[in-house]
This record gives structure tokens, sequence and C-alpha cells, in this order.
């Protein structure tokens, strides 16, 4: 029910937009999103955008993981911060 | 714009579990709870569950919304489908729920019209194409939903659709967090945030986890990644022991929220307690109509009693074991039920009817207790 899929705006035409979704169109309403432009993606529910994907911050998301994992190759030290299983 | 594929690397993943095993191989296992069932979900298909074990231990909450609603509220929309003039609009799930005696899905093989709606927006055509009929859109959902639908309610009071009602359901998620934390009944090292609730709500609503509880939390996205990397920010929170709020879905969730969505919540509803399945009534958990909006308020204009229903629920006559399993106390495999009285093709309770459902999740997948 929380479920919510990226689409990209094709269109706008006043509060609605037309989204693409994995090759099929769906006319979505922006009541919710009035910020979003054609180009955008935006995350799809029950028929509304109710976000505006952020291109940066998915980036600099994704920027983490190498980051993560570079770190671990770096100093691989099992143990080292490991979490206690005390609730902190 | 990155695509969902980015978060479905396979070796971007296996890279993240290599670093969340190095970190957490001499330490005594966590456990988490991802509070919503979209997560569960994710965490069954992409085997997750397995691949972080033992060292973290995943826990389904109460993040379902149609599990969560209680008998009672499914009798009431059987009620209102025997209204000769009603169309009940529901979204999918909820027409297979049993309620206390049948199920919407029985009540329509009897003649009643309900009709699956994806969007509310659908209810509101209802309503325009059928101006001698009362249309009763059932607003179940979280607080992802329930803009929604007070969009499209505001939309139907401004054009005068008179015929066009709701029957409120929803909930807020918060306070049956807290709910599950007071009640102390399952360790709960950390939380994954729900990342579509908190599109609406805004990263901060979950500031009260580590402020009250010291419990951190990061908001998750619904992608493997999203979840791995979700993981890795709590096992570190926890090994800090400064609990804290991340928020690894930045791309779509902000720290304050859809300001939008906020406000229509805020004009269309009003805070209200709420019984929740397993949780029984949380303190402003639910929210209800405005009394401006009375006029398209289902539980203003109908008599809701359903004759004949019990109002206590009879899941425990039905031995399923929902409750528990909406609590985290309880694993779908733990009830005598699961895969053989109780599939998905004939569902005993919400948690095997539902997408959302942790039953039907575990089962879908293959679930087994390690
Ligand atoms: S397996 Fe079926 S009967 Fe058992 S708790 Fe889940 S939904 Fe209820």
């Amino acid at each position: 029910m929380c479920l919510a899929i990226p689409a990209r705006i094709a269109q706008i035409d006043g509060t609605h937009a037309v989204v693409e979704l994995s090759g099929v169109t769906l006319q979505i309403s922006l009541a919710l999103t009035p910020e979003a432009r054609v180009g955008d993606y935006v995350l799809v529910h029950t028929g509304y955008a109710i976000s505006v994907l952020d291109q940066a911050e998915a980036l600099e998301t994704l920027a983490l993981f190498e980051q993560i994992a570079r770190a671990a190759e770096r100093h691989d030290q099992p143990g080292r911060d490991a979490p206690s299983s005390e609730p902190a | 714009m990155t695509t969902p594929d980015a978060w479905r690397d396979p070796e971007a993943a296996q890279r993240l579990l290599a670093t969340l095993r190095a970190r957490t191989e001499h330490a005594k296992p966590i456990t988490l709870m991802e509070f919503c069932g979209g997560h569960t979900h994710a965490i069954m298909r992409y085997g997750l569950r397995q691949a972080l074990a033992p060292a973290v231990r995943l826990r389904a909450g109460p993040g379902c919304p149609v599990c969560v609603t209680p008998d009672g509220d499914i009798d009431a929309a059987i009620a209102l489908s025997h209204h000769p003039d009603v169309i009940v609009a529901t979204f999918g799930d909820l027409i297979r729920v049993p309620g206390s005696r049948t199920s919407l899905q029985s009540a329509r093989a009897h003649g009643a019209d309900v009709r699956v709606v994806y969007s509310a927006l659908d209810a509101l055509s209802l309503a325009q194409q059928n101006p001698d009929r009362r249309v009763v859109m059932l607003g179940i959902g979280f607080e992802t939903t329930a803009p929604t639908v007070a969009a499209a309610l505001l939309e139907a009071s401004e054009r005068g659709l008179a015929n066009y009602y709701v029957l409120s359901m929803h909930k807020r998620t918060p306070p049956a967090m807290r709910a599950i934390l007071d009640a102390g009944e399952v360790r709960v090292d950390g939380v994954l945030g729900p990342g579509h609730v908190a599109a609406i709500v805004g990263a901060r609503a979950w500031e009260f986890l580590p402020r009250d509880y010291r419990v951190p939390c990061a908001v998750a996205g619904f992608e493997p990644l999203d979840v791995l990397q979700a993981v890795y920010l709590l096992v570190d929170a926890i090994g800090s022991g400064q609990p804290r709020v991340d928020n690894p879905y930045a791309r779509g969730v902000t720290a304050d929220g859809n300001r939008v969505a906020q406000d229509l919540l805020e004009r269309v509803f009003q805070v209200t307690d709420a019984e929740w399945r397993g949780l029984g009534t949380i303190p402003s958990s639910g929210l209800t109509l405005r009394p401006e909006f009375a006029a398209h308020d289902a539980r203003l204009a109908f008599d809701l009693t359903e004759p004949g229903c019990a109002t206590q629920t009879n899941e425990a006559a039905k031995g399923c074991r929902c409750g528990e399993i909406l609590r985290g106390v309880l694993e779908p495999p733990e009830c005598a039920r699961y895969g053989r009285a109780c599939t998905p093709a004939h569902p005993l309770g919400p948690c095997m009817v539902s997408a959302e459902g942790a039953c039907a999740a575990w089962l879908r997948y293959g679930g087994e207790i390690e």
C-alpha cells in the first residue's frame, strides 16, 4: 500500500501529468507536488506524485556506497568499531 | 537520472554485505525492526534476511496498512456495502481481508457493489458518473496514502460532488512505533524507517527514536542497496553509542517532508485515537475527517453496524496470529496455520492477504526460521 514507483514526467497539463512507467503511460495528479516539471522523476503513489526525486542526492548516496566499500578495503580490521549488543 | 537498477547492482550489494560482515563479525547480534511491510517484501525477495544473519536479525513491524485494519473496520465497510444505493471503492488488498464474519469480496459475490480502485481519483470519477448512487471511498493507509485521499476529497467538496464519501481508517505511523517500544515485548536495537511515509512526514519525524528511546533510525528506500545501506548506517550508529536518524533515501525524502501534503492532511483530517489489529487502541494514531467535511463523512452519513457481527476480533477462533506478527513478537512460520491451513489462495488473516503482509512475503519467497 505504501508502494511508490519512480516515473518520469512526460507532459504537464495544469495539475495533471502524464508519466512513463516502464513503457506504459499513466495519468497522475500533481496536487501534492506542484513544483514538479517535465523531465523530473517523481515517486508515484495511488495516482499522485508524492515526491520529486533529487538527482544530486541520488548520486551522493551512490557515492557513499563507494566510500563505505573503500574504507572497508583500506583498514580491513574486523571487529573495529563493532556494535555492541547494548541498545545504546 | 539514476534508475532503480543502480540500487539493484548485485556486485555492489555483495561488497556492502562483505563490509557489513567484517564489521559485525565479532560483535553480539543486533535486532533491527523494519517498520514497513514494503521493506519486509524487499528483504524476503532479495534474500537479505539470510544474507545478514546471524549478526543482524531483521524483524517485521506493523507497517502493513491493510493488516493493521481491525475486524471492526472491515465489518463497517461490509455494512456500508449492503446499502442498495452505495458503491464501495477500495484499494485492492482490502477486498479479500476477512472481517469478523466475511469479507468485502464475498459481500460482492452476494450482490454488493464493491469496486477496486487504483486511486481515490477513480472513486471520484465513479461519483461523477453515478449521480444517483452514493460512492464511499475506503480511506486505508498511512501518511503516504492519506494525503491522496485528502486531495480527492477536497476536489469532491470543491466540485460540489455531494454523493462522494470517505470512510477514514487512516493511521499515523510514529505512535505505533512508540507503542511497540513502550510495550518492550521485542528487542529493537535499531529501526529501518518507512521511506514513503517519510517522503510525506519527513525524516525528522523519526527524531523521537534516538531522543526518547535511544534507538537509531535509518530511513530506507525499497531497493536492495537501499536496505543494505540503511542497515550499515544502523550498525554504525549502534556501534558509536550515539543513536541518530540517518536518511540514506535522501533522493526521495527530505528532512521536513512534503509540506503541501502535510498542509492537506492538516486541512482535511484531525488526529484521533485508533484501534490497530494486534496493538489495540493507540492514542493519537488515527485520522478522522474534520467537522468541515461532515457532509462527506461516511461515519456520520451511514449506520455502520453490521448485524450479527462480533464486535471483538475472532482471530483467536481461527488460530490466526497476525496480531503477534504485527507486534514483531512472532515470525510467520511460528504460526501453526502458516502454509498449511493458511495460504495466499485461502488466507485466514490479513498478513497472508496483503502484498505487504509478513506471512505473504515469507511464503512467497520461501522463508523459514533459521
Ligand atoms: S500464517 Fe495465516 S493464520 Fe498464521 S498469522 Fe499469518 S495470516 Fe494469520
